[in-house]
């Protein structure tokens, strides 16, 4: 009921705002509309339009399009039953398992924490402030074999924190704590950079009003707060997911890479494209770019809806 | 009035928070603090400890001899060109976008994030299905004589598939605040479209198209997944810093390593911390307007 409400809304934003667009142009006033239709200049600029836009269509087509398709195409050369073959392979199922399980570990916590330091950045001014800021960005400047490394720095042979976690008999570095680690690095800034903007403009002054008629801080979260964030939220919590799914450089220096215990998918491309099995490796591709490709698909949706809050 | 107003409404406003929760925010302002600094601030501690370990003639070394350097040049010359590229053919895809209206527009827009969500090493296995030697395309250029997988503009082509979104997301919003009218003012008093785009669009649009640049630039940088399939990866030729790291590290020479990631973590942070500059100051100025 609620979605098909705010679906039928988003429509009415659409239409208004193409409906919007056409009548300021005619501002100029019709009789001098008709006669630039007229001129050899229009047509001059229309033929500048078209050729500009397939300059851009043509070169999105060619550095995107094309290469999509090619995998489809890699993939499919040997038949549909090679495809199937590569996929029900025990190392291919398990790496899927992997990456998957991976994927969704690293999102629920980063979006708890990412919850947790957007609303600290965005509602709580002091003087650290400045610091976690900085601190935020740093995943995103930091190049993923780098990320990768200096889990080995800290939990390797030598590692800083290495006596602790032989203390607590865990082993992180070329096992699944280290992937899940490394996962959770390279994806961490998402959900704060994505909920901060939509949190600074939701008002404090509804919270402190839930605040003053007795709600206590997690009910004021969960109905004040929460609601009005979701789309953001769910936009980065999304973005998440997709970095964490394809993750390959962090993930390729601290796995150790033991197919069907620590091979994620992106794993099993890279060694089936060592191993020479392009058939493996483009099959493998092709199940990830479909996941990406829904991942896709709600983010375009959710960018519609964040960017209507954000107007509102 | 309304400030007046304002004013009376200030106090109030911070009093319930004053009172309700004071270890509620610690805790938050501790966990926030603990996670990232656990997170991120000692792994780098760690990494910028191990490089200049051994005093910095040794770092120096580390990253001038003949490998290392040539690493970082092709880093360096690869991300620079697909940082131009990218300012004009995303400039373009935006304008384009924000202005014209075309069957397909639609799709395009989402095509763009493409990049965004699928996986790196995915775009590069694309590419060698694509532009590989005995592939389609691929078979054709190197009967033609061209080499693109394991040679330079594979590398530049996984880059600028990788980059593309980012100049194109930052120009976009700001194109779109530009009010059409002003453009039409320009054409109505004779300035041709180009001349229009050069007065009086680009200069609006000037910082949004460097924090695009730049942390394009950045991406280009440390970018490993697509670039380890696609560059063949021959030592002094075709391998980038990155995947010299990664080299570094599969053959124990931690320290080597470290160094050649302190010099690329200098960098990217530079930038990163540029764009946040800019954008406040942006902020700023859309403020005071």
């Amino acid at each position: 009921m609620f979605q098909s409400e705010g679906l039928i809304h988003g429509r009415d934003a659409d239409i208004g705002q193409r409906k919007d667009s056409p009548p300021r142009s005619r501002a100029l006033g019709p009789g001098e509309q008709a006669t630039r239709n007229n001129s050899p200049r229009l047509t001059r600029a229309k033929l500048v339009e078209w050729a500009l836009i397939a300059v851009v269509v043509l070169y999105a087509a060619g550095l995107l399009l094309a290469p999509l398709l090619a995998i489809f195409w890699g993939a499919f050369a040997e038949g549909f039953s090679a495809v199937a073959r590569e996929l029900s392979t025990p190392d291919a199922v398990s790496s899927l398992k992997l990456t998957l399980i991976m994927a969704v570990g690293a999102t629920a916590i980063n979006t708890v924490f990412g919850l947790c330091i957007a609303w600290v950045l965005v509602r709580d001014k002091f003087w650290g402030r400045r610091i976690l800021n900085g601190l935020v960005d740093m995943p995103f400047a930091v190049s993923p074999v780098i990320a990768g490394f200096m889990l080995i720095l800290l939990f390797g042979r030598t590692g800083w924190l290495t006596s602790i976690t032989d203390a607590l008999g865990l082993k992180v570095v070329f096992a699944l704590p280290g992937i899940l680690l490394a996962t959770i690095f390279i994806s961490l800034p998402f959900v704060i950079r994505e909920v901060a903007p939509v949190l600074e403009q939701v008002s404090a002054d509804q919270e402190d009003a839930a605040l003053t008629i007795g709600a206590n801080r997690l009910q004021t979260f969960w109905h004040v707060t929460l609601p009005a964030i979701r789309w953001g939220l769910l936009y980065g919590v999304s973005l998440t997911f997709a970095r964490a799914v394809g993750e390959i450089g962090a993930v390729l220096v601290v796995s150790g890479g033991v197919s069907r215990l620590t091979e994620t998918s992106t794993l099993f491309i890279f060694r089936s494209l060592d191993d020479r099995n392009y058939v493996g490796a483009n099959s493998m591709a092709v199940v990830l770019a479909a996941i990406s490709f829904v991942i896709l698909m709600v983010i375009e949706f959710l960018k519609k809806r964040t960017e209507e809050t954000r107007m509102t | 009035m309304s400030s007046v107003q304002a004013n009376l409404n200030a106090p109030q406003r911070i009093a319930p928070a004053r009172i309700s929760i004071p270890w509620g925010r610690w805790g938050l302002r501790a966990t926030a603090f603990l996670y990232l600094g656990f997170m991120v601030a000692l792994p780098l501690a760690t990494i910028i400890k191990n490089g200049v370990a051994d005093g910095l003639p040794i770092f120096w070394e580390d990253v001038t001899n003949a490998t290392a350097f040539a690493a970082l040049k092709l880093t360096l010359t690869t991300s620079v060109i697909i940082t131009m590229v990218n300012m004009v053919m995303g400039t373009l895809t935006a304008y384009v976008l924000v202005r014209f209206r075309f069957p397909g527009k639609g799709l395009l827009n989402a095509l763009i994030d493409m990049p965004f969500a699928i996986p790196t090493l995915v775009t590069g296995v694309m590419l060698v299905a694509l532009y590989g030697p005995q592939r389609t395309v691929g078979a054709w250029l190197t009967a033609h004589g061209i080499q693109v997988i394991f040679a330079t503009p594979g590398i530049v082509l996984a880059l600028l598939v990788i980059t593309y979104p980012f100049v194109i997301r930052a120009v976009q919003p700001v194109l779109m605040e530009i009010e059409k009218g002003q453009e039409e003012a320009a054409y109505t008093i004779g300035a041709s479209k180009f001349t229009t785009f050069r007065r009086v669009v680009l200069p609006t649009i000037t910082p949004a198209l460097i924090t695009g640049s730049l942390l394009c630039f950045a991406r280009a940088l440390g970018e490993f997944g697509s670039v380890v399939v696609v560059a063949g990866n021959i030592p002094g030729v075709t391998l980038t810093a990155p995947v010299y790291v990664f080299g570094q590290i599969e053959s124990q020479n931690q320290r080597g390593a470290s160094a050649m990631s302190i010099l690329l973590l200098a960098l990217s942070f530079t930038l990163i911390l540029t764009v946040e500059w800019m954008q406040g100051r942006n902020r700023k100025s859309h403020v005071s307007k």
